[in-house]
Formats: structure tokens, C-alpha cells, sequence
């Protein structure tokens, strides 16, 4: 413990220390966004060891626990088939964040990409894919995700993709005006001069450069594609039944609302408390990595 | 003015113009044939030989969009396979119940984010302000259909206040009305006031730190007169243009609270369509909502102009 301080103090003060670093400390010192990465950190732990933390199995019915209130056996009490909330919430955990980060993957991927080259090669290119990223922009990012997951068909899968693809313009704006910025620096331009091909320079110095903004920005859609999947699966268009997820389980619960109002309690909990996690966590690295906060 | 106004209306005609591809796309993205997808379950062979010749499936693709995109802009977006109704008809049928959630969201999500903002920023650092900043971060991070259900769990099933869900026409019964809007206005707009009371806050440090507030207060005036008459009509304009693009959030918003209180707007009726596989009626929906968003932000952009004198000049 002794030796963890040190090294962290020594880490805190080092004279010598890079941007990245600096953020670190930053972020560090920044005890609402440490709470932020923490509860994080605890979800990631609940969706990776699952099946040693849930008690019982989540898709296990019991005819004889048919909406049981919580209670010593049944801490979240049970479902409308008898099966353990606890345990669904705990599973359910898997089925947000691999939609949070995968969706966001899929955002970023496409949208840097995209973005990259509308700001890097300009012109019609640029205006083309400009206008193109206004008109998703113009459809409400839910109602095209809904679209989306409609027309693909309902699954986990296809809500991830639409949920990808309708975040992606803000990536595409984002990185495009990122590099707008960073391409007329005097280091690109050097790179340049000196006979580096434009792949090199979008990899190797383009990139580098405009990371601090892409991460705050993922970090904060993770926290709305969290809430989009929950909202499809809610809708029935994300995690189809009996598989667990938070959004489906209350969709199920606003059903037994007269009777078993713990159904609604925890789900819509955890998914709060996840992209609230998410959100101060997002803020925090903004308040790190922007120097405007510096 | 007027030539600001024509270059904003010029830039929005390839904006729509790629809405509607886009729009056009999707049923493109239906596995197999999309005639025999967009017929249902039944299969009909009229149906589905009927759709392919309405949707001229045997002709090329920027054929086939010519022929929707022509049907479009003479106001017609297709027929529910469902219903046999003109799309437009549905949607201009369920569009008042949405637009009355909306005003009213928007009414509550004003009444609260503009005073809690100004406090905040009158008073920063204080209890108030980390109240205020914690009942932002709150509203954005909560899921409102799960605010929602929450809230019939209070007022519904346990205090039996107000209904579960339902909608009664403002014109049959004034009061049923509000009493079944009140709670799915209340959990949009929360929401939105989150966003707004964050704008409301920054938007007011950076007035009364401007030297005309300073002048107000060295001349004497009140710190009411000063704050309200002084600060806060200029802190105002960004926040009500913002407002205004707020709206496309409230329509996504819409389709999740109505699906909630089961109220039979615009929200209600992309859903039934989706499972339904009435497709139609999904890209009518959507092709509506992006028109209506985009023309908003044209007028949060035209109101940012006219409120701001700075910008004229």
C-alpha cells in the first residue's frame, strides 16, 4: 500500500511528465470522475465474472417463485416466471455495455475514418461527405436508430449496428473538424516537406493528434449507447427474450406494475447508474484532456 | 436578413435530398425481395404483385427513387399495407397528440431549468448550485421510460392520483386531458430541463460577469432588477434557440414515453408500424420527423439572428 502512494505521488509530481500523464493526474485528482471510473470498473468486473457472481441462473423459471418480493433468498425477488432479478440484472450488465462499447466501436471506426478523409482531402469530397453527415444528423438519433433496427430485424446484433451507424455522423463532424484544425500545423506540413505519403501522415500524425477529443467524446456515447439499447430492447428491437438485458426485463415489468414493482425497480437502476458512471467519467476526461480547463 | 435567410433555406435542399436517399435506402435493407417483406405475413400474391408494380421493383434503383421521391413531393408517402390508408393521413392524424406532449414538455422543462439555472449562476459554489448540478446529471443519465414507470408506481398504483395511461381529447374533457399528459410531460421534459438548466447556469455566469451588468449594479439598481431585467434577457437567447433544437430529442423521446402511458401519437404509431412490418408507414415516420427537425433548426438559427442584434451588424 506504502509502495503504491509513493509511486503514485512520485507519478503526481513528476517534473518531466507528458500530456497524457498530466491528464492522468488530472483525471485522478478529479474525485467525481474517480467515482465515475470506478463504478465502471464495477460493472466491467459484474458482466466479466457473471457466472461466479449471479446466484442462480438467469434463465432458470420456478413455477413455486412466481413474482416473489425480495427477500433473503431472492434479494431483487423474482421475475414473472419465477426466475432470480438479481441474477438477470447481473447478466443483463453483459448485454449493455457490449452494446455501449460495441456500438461506439462501430461509431468510431466508421466516423474517424470518414471524418479523416473529409477533413484531409477537402474540397468536393468534403462537401459531399458534409452533407451526407447532415442528413443523418437531421433524423433524431433514436427514431433512425428505431428505423434501422426495424428494417434489419430485431436482435442485439442489428441494435449494436444501427445504434453504430446513427452515432457515427457526430465522430464524422468531430474528426473532420479535428483535422481541419491539426492539418495546416507546422508538423504536418513538415512531414510533408520531407516526402511522407498522406497515409503516413493521416496514421502517423493526423491521428495522434486529435485522439484527446475522440476519447472524451466515446466515453461520453458509450453512456447514450447504453440508453439507446436499453431503449430498442425496451421497444423489443435490441436483446430478444429469454436472454437477459435490462431494457427487456422492463418492458416486462411495466406489465406486472400492480404487483411485483420490484421487476422495475432494479434494471432501470443499474442502467442509471451505469451511464451516470459513464457520463461523470466523460466529463472528467473532458476537464483532463481539454486545455481550454487547463 | 432576408439574404441569410436564402442561403440557410438554399444549404437545407441537399441536406433533405440526402434524407430522402437515405429514407429511400432502407427498405433496401430488408433481406430478400422487399415487396414479399413489406406484404407481411399473409403473403398475399395481390398484395405483394401490387407493391411491386407501385414500387416499380422491376425498374433500377435511381428509377425507383425518382418514382418515390416524385410521390413525395405531391404529398404522398405510400399506403399502410395494414390499414390501406394514406400514410400522410395516418401521420397528420396522430401528429397533435405528439405536438401537445411536446409544448407541454417543453412548457415544464422551461418552468424548471430557467429559474434553477439563474439561481445556480447567482449564487455558484452554493448548495443550490451542486443541487442544481447533480439534478442535471440526473436527468440526462436516467432512462425516461424507466422515470416513467416509476412515476405510475407513485402516483398510479400507489396514491391512485393520476391514470396509468390513456389519452382523452383537450376538446372532449379539458381536465382528463392534462391529468393523462401531465406525467408523460413531466418525465420529457425533465430530460430536456437538464440540458437547458446546464445552458441556463453557463449562460448567465458569462452575462453578469459582462461590464454592462457591472454599470447596472454601480448605478444603484437592485440585484432583481440586475439580475432579471438586465442578465437575464440576454442570457436567454442561446438557451431558447436551444430549446428549440431540443425538440428533435423531445420526438425521440415521444416514441419511448408514449409506448410508456400508451398514448396514440406519432411515437406510438412507428412502433405499432415496425411490428407491424408496415414499412410504409416506418419511412413516412421518419422522413416527417427529419423534415420537421431539420426546418426547426433553421428556425432556432433564424430566432439566434433576429434576438441577437451582433449577429446583424
Amino acid at each position: 500500500m506504502g509502495s503504491l502512494a509513493a509511486a503514485s505521488s512520485a507519478f503526481a509530481h513528476s517534473p518531466q511528465a507528458g500530456p497524457w500523464r498530466r491528464a492522468a493526474r488530472k483525471l485522478w485528482r478529479n474525485k467525481v470522475a474517480v467515482a465515475g471510473l470506478c463504478t465502471v470498473v464495477f460493472f466491467v468486473l459484474l458482466a466479466l465474472f457473471a457466472p461466479w457472481i449471479a446466484p442462480y441462473d438467469p434463465l432458470a423459471a420456478s413455477w413455486s417463485a412466481i413474482r416473489k418480493a425480495p427477500s433473503s433468498a431472492h434479494w431483487f425477488g423474482t421475475d414473472e416466471l419465477g426466475r432470480d432479478v438479481l441474477s438477470r440484472v447481473i447478466w443483463g450488465t453483459r448485454a449493455s455495455l457490449l452494446a455501449g462499447v460495441v456500438s461506439v466501436a462501430i461509431s468510431l471506426v466508421l466516423g474517424v475514418f470518414i471524418g479523416m478523409i473529409a477533413g484531409f482531402v477537402g474540397g468536393v469530397v468534403d462537401g459531399l461527405i458534409s452533407r451526407i453527415t447532415d442528413a443523418f444528423l437531421a433524423c433524431p438519433f433514436l427514431i433512425l436508430a428505431i428505423a434501422l433496427a426495424a428494417f434489419l430485424g430485431p436482435s442485439l446484433t442489428n441494435a449494436m449496428i444501427a445504434i453504430g451507424v446513427s452515432a457515427a455522423p457526430i465522430f464524422v463532424r468531430l474528426t473532420r473538424a479535428q483535422v481541419i484544425n491539426v492539418k495546416v500545423e507546422d508538423y504536418i506540413e513538415a512531414a510533408r516537406a520531407v516526402g511522407c505519403s498522406p497515409l503516413r501522415i493521416a496514421v502517423s500524425h493526423l491521428l495522434p493528434n486529435i485522439t484527446a477529443p475522440v476519447i472524451v467524446q466515446s466515453t461520453l456515447a458509450i453512456a447514450a449507447a447504453v440508453i439507446a439499447e436499453a431503449s430498442l430492447s425496451f421497444l423489443g428491437l435490441g436483446q430478444q427474450p429469454p436472454a437477459p438485458s435490462w431494457g427487456s426485463m422492463l418492458n416486462t415489468a411495466k406489465n406486472f406494475m400492480d404487483n411485483a414493482p420490484w421487476m422495475a425497480i432494479w434494471p432501470g437502476l443499474a442502467i442509471f447508474l451505469l451511464v451516470l458512471a459513464f457520463n461523470l467519467l466523460g466529463d472528467g476526461l473532458r476537464d483532463a484532456l481539454d486545455p481550454r480547463h487547463r | 436578413m432576408f439574404a441569410f435567410f436564402i442561403r440557410r433555406l438554399v444549404t437545407l435542399v441537399p441536406t433533405l435530398l440526402f434524407v430522402s436517399m437515405l429514407i429511400f435506402g432502407l427498405q433496401h435493407l430488408l433481406p430478400g425481395d422487399p415487396a414479399q417483406m413489406m406484404a407481411g405475413e399473409d403473403q398475399d400474391p395481390a398484395v405483394i404483385a401490387h407493391l411491386r408494380e407501385k414500387l416499380h421493383l422491376d425498374r433500377s434503383l435511381p428509377v425507383q427513387y425518382g418514382y418515390w421521391m416524385a410521390g413525395v413531393l405531391r404529398g404522398d408517402l405510400g399506403e399502410s399495407v395494414r390499414t390501406q390508408l394514406p400514410v400522410l393521413d395516418l401521420i397528420l392524424q396522430k401528429l397533435p397528440v405528439t405536438v401537445e406532449l411536446a409544448m407541454l414538455s417543453m412548457l415544464i422543462a422551461l418552468v424548471i431549468s430557467i429559474p434553477a439555472g439563474v439561481i445556480s449562476a447567482v449564487r455558484p459554489g452554493s448548495l443550490w448550485d451542486h443541487g442544481a448540478t447533480v439534478f442535471a446529471l440526473s436527468g440526462l443519465s436516467m432512462p425516461n421510460f424507466w422515470l416513467g414507470i416509476m412515476m405510475i408506481l407513485l402516483f398510479s398504483v400507489q396514491l391512485g392520483w393520476l391514470p396509468a395511461s390513456g389519452y382523452v381529447s383537450p376538446f372532449e374533457d379539458l381536465g382528463a386531458n392534462l391529468a393523462s399528459m401531465i406525467m408523460p410531460a413531466f418525465v420529457l421534459g425533465t430530460g430536456i430541463s437538464a440540458v437547458l438548466m446546464r445552458h441556463t447556469r453557463s449562460s448567465m455566469l458569462q452575462v453578469l460577469s459582462a461590464d454592462y451588468v457591472r454599470t447596472a449594479r454601480a448605478k444603484g439598481l437592485s440585484e432583481p432588477v440586475v439580475v432579471l431585467k438586465h442578465a437575464l434577457r440576454n442570457a436567454l437567447t442561446p438557451v431558447i434557440t436551444l430549446g428549440a433544437l431540443e425538440l428533435g430529442t423531445l420526438l425521440s423521446g415521444a416514441v419511448l414515453t408514449e409506448q410508456v402511458f400508451t398514448i396514440p401519437g406519432f411515437g406510438k404509431l412507428i412502433i405499432d408500424a415496425v411490428f407491424n412490418r408496415d414499412y410504409a408507414v416506418v419511412q413516412g415516420v421518419v422522413l416527417v420527423t427529419a423534415t420537421a427537425y431539420t426546418l426547426l433548426n433553421l428556425m432556432a438559427d433564424m430566432a439566434y439572428f433576429v434576438f441577437n442584434p451582433r449577429l446583424r451588424h
